[in-house]
């Protein structure tokens, strides 16, 4: 069957009621989580991961990509009214929208936002169906060395190309990766790094790692800053509509967010934060009203939010084509996959073809939903800016230990939980990423897999790593990947790749 | 680790604890692969190799780091308040104590009541009630209706039986 078939096949099932009823549960946390800030989509997933242990996968699938997709949208909402980015890639989007805020102009900006959202999202999601099918074919030629470069080439952006330090960012990786080796060796079933306790056996579990980083360390970090000023929410004045010339200015930005979106997802070259800054340095460029930027420009808005969405579209291509997360949300929903027994990749296609084109489909759902949330029912998420802070964190923390209580209950896990708690407040305090550190944990043994294979086939002869043109082509790419960012760096641009370097998503 | 009030001016002594944790985690690494058994077969490398590879790593790391720290400016540490840091973690070590034994609503509660505290809600009457009633509802949601197996004390034996 071609694509479009099988496209066709796939909304027929997303649009039965029971995942209908999934995706709107995922859109709406995912907006819910975008619009409060502090809480991204990765870890809403790894907070829910647990939760769906008996639930149906292709249910849970669908809720997870909606969270990533509301996430995005829901974040631009709160960088307009509170100048706190939601989610780190709506950063930019607080620089001109909460300046249109101000002037008045906040309807316009969440209009903008979330249509150019759904304009991307949809793109996006049709670009990713028909791009799906042709990485898979190339995917089948791969054998593991060159899954293993892949692999390193994930590894080398998440941690070294983008952020203010190389060093930092592989550190958190290597801590990662040093993570990843507890428990049984799945080549040959020697147990390593447990000293005897048999939680440890199993390795550590991505949900409890990225669940203490992300949610623990957090509100660790927040509540220990000291003489912070609250923001205050600013109103939204007038009506939401946009007039003809914001329509006018606007369309552009959201074709070529969605442009620069989508490949900078597909790629490993970091998330949809990346994806943003992009946009808007292009769209500053391309603009002809230049003197607005920084005053409240609606094409600063339309952009990059554009692009945030179409990247998060682009991320699910590796991650289902090839198993390849290259976000920590990604990385995260992998693990999702996992849980329910499934290994994203080319196999999958040809195994669970179903599975993956309603997800597929309903990720088109999905953003119709978004639009009708994000835009007349805006008001009602506002009204969540309003949740005092000492709430809104004692009940992320409540969620936080409810997924481990509910699936690994012992002690022994719970102190993890508080231990790589305190280890994402010191990474966050030193100005260390957390997203290389969940990567490196649930990619490390795969690559570690990889790269044993790929030795065992050549009888033990490192060269293999090499001999195959795509994986040199990969590993070259993955050296470029550090040593351009160190060039630019010691020229004195580091400056820029620091504002790039994402945390969450 | 939450550097007191004196953490804001010495960056590089943070650099030097950093380096100094990176190498303990890699030596523990190589040293753990000198231990295990090397079933290396075809490979050439066996269950300890990447072990060897991610903690040498990590030691070459630490020797940047603390090359970074001579440096100076490498870490720069805001100041940071001790108490909330305190009242959190006081707060999920009840929750580990009592979940167990007292029911997921008792130990929710207590961990909700703490963080709000860390964050300055220091109204018990007010937020120990409010945590009693949302780890109540995450009870009757999550394992009543989402099957999710979680512990049972008093309150929920009273309302749910067993």
């Amino acid at each position: 069957m071609d694509t479009f078939g099988l496209l066709l096949d796939g909304l027929a099932a997303a649009l039965q009621p029971a995942m209908l009823a999934y995706a709107l549960a995922g859109v709406t946390l995912g907006t819910l989580v975008g619009v409060l800030p502090g809480i991204g989509p990765a870890l809403t997933v790894a907070l829910l991961l647990p939760v769906t242990y008996g639930l149906d996968p292709a249910g849970s699938l669908i809720m997870f990509a909606g969270i990533y997709y509301g996430g995005m949208y829901g974040g631009s909402t709160t960088s307009i009214l509170l100048n706190t980015p939601g989610e780190s890639a709506s950063i930019v989007t607080a620089l001109e929208g909460n300046r249109m805020a101000r002037a008045g102009r906040g309807g316009p900006a969440l209009a903008t936002a979330a249509i150019g959202s759904f304009v991307a999202g949809l793109l996006a999601t049709l670009a990713l169906a028909f791009l799906a099918p042709h990485i898979v074919r190339l995917a089948l030629m791969f054998g593991p060395r060159e899954y293993f470069a892949l692999m390193v080439l994930a590894f080398v952006t998440v941690s070294a190309t983008f952020g203010d330090s190389a060093l930092k960012g592989v550190s958190s990786l290597f801590v990662g990766l040093a993570l990843a080796t507890v428990g049984i060796d799945q080549l040959t079933g020697q147990a390593r790094l447990s000293f005897g306790v048999p939680q440890l056996l199993d390795g550590i579990e991505v949900t409890t790692l990225a669940v203490a980083m992300f949610a623990i360390g957090e509100t660790l970090f927040v509540a220990a800053q000291a003489g912070r000023a609250d923001d205050t929410v600013l109103a939204i004045r007038g009506s939401v509509r946009m007039t003809a010339e914001d329509w006018s200015r606007s369309w552009r930005p959201w074709l070529r967010g969605t442009a620069i979106g989508f490949p900078i997802g597909t790629m490993p070259a970091g998330g949809a934060d990346v994806a943003s800054f992009l946009s808007y340095a292009a769209e500053r460029r391309a603009s002809r009203h230049p003197e607005e930027f920084g005053k409240g420009a609606i094409e600063g808005v339309a952009g990059p939010e554009a692009a945030n969405n179409a990247a998060a579209a682009g991320t699910l291509v590796p991650l289902l084509t090839l198993g390849l997360p290259t976000t920590a949300t990604a990385a995260i929903m992998l693990a999702g996959f996992q849980q329910f027994g499934l290994q994203p990749g080319p196999l999958l296609f040809a195994t669970s073809p179903g599975l993956v084109w309603s997800l597929i489909a309903s990720l088109l759902v999905a953003n119709f939903m978004l639009l009708v949330l994000n835009l007349p029912l805006v008001r009602v998420w506002v009204k969540l800016l309003e949740i005092p802070r000492p709430w809104l964190y004692a009940g992320i923390l409540v969620f936080a230990t409810l997924g481990t209580i509910g699936v690994n209950p012992s002690r022994t896990e719970l102190t993890m939980l508080l231990a790589f708690g305190f280890m994402g407040y010191a990474m966050r305090l030193f100005g260390y990423p957390i997203a290389p550190v969940v990567v490196g944990l649930i990619l490390g043994p795969m690559a570690e897999q990889q790269l044993r294979r790929a030795l065992a086939i050549s009888q033990g002869d490192p060269l293999t790593l090499v001999q195959s043109p795509i994986a040199a082509t990969i590993l070259a790419l993955a050296l470029l990947a550090v040593v351009v960012p160190l060039i630019l760096r010691r020229r004195g641009r580091g400056r820029t790749l620091a504002a790039l370097g994402g945390d969450e998503d | 680790m939450t550097g007191g009030e004196a953490g804001g001016r010495r960056p590089d002594r943070a650099a030097f604890a950093i380096a100094l944790v990176l190498a303990a985690l890699g030596v523990l690494l190589i040293t753990e692969a000198g231990r295990i058994p090397d079933k290396a077969g075809y490979a050439g490398i066996g269950s300890g190799g990447v072990l060897w590879l991610i903690g040498g790593g990590l030691v070459l790391l630490a020797l940047g780091t603390a090359a970074a720290g001579l440096r100076g400016g490498f870490v720069e540490v805001p100041a940071q308040k001790a108490g909330p840091v305190l009242w959190i973690a006081g707060g999920i070590v009840a929750q580990i104590v009592l979940v167990f034994w007292a029911g997921f609503t008792i130990g929710a509660g207590a961990l909700f009541a703490c963080t709000a505290a860390g964050f300055g809600e220091r109204r018990f009457h007010v937020s120990v009630p409010a945590g009693l009633a949302l780890g109540f509802l995450v009870y009757a949601v999550f394992d009543q209706v989402l099957k999710l197996n979680l512990p049972a004390g008093l309150p929920e034996r009273l309302v749910f039986g067993n």
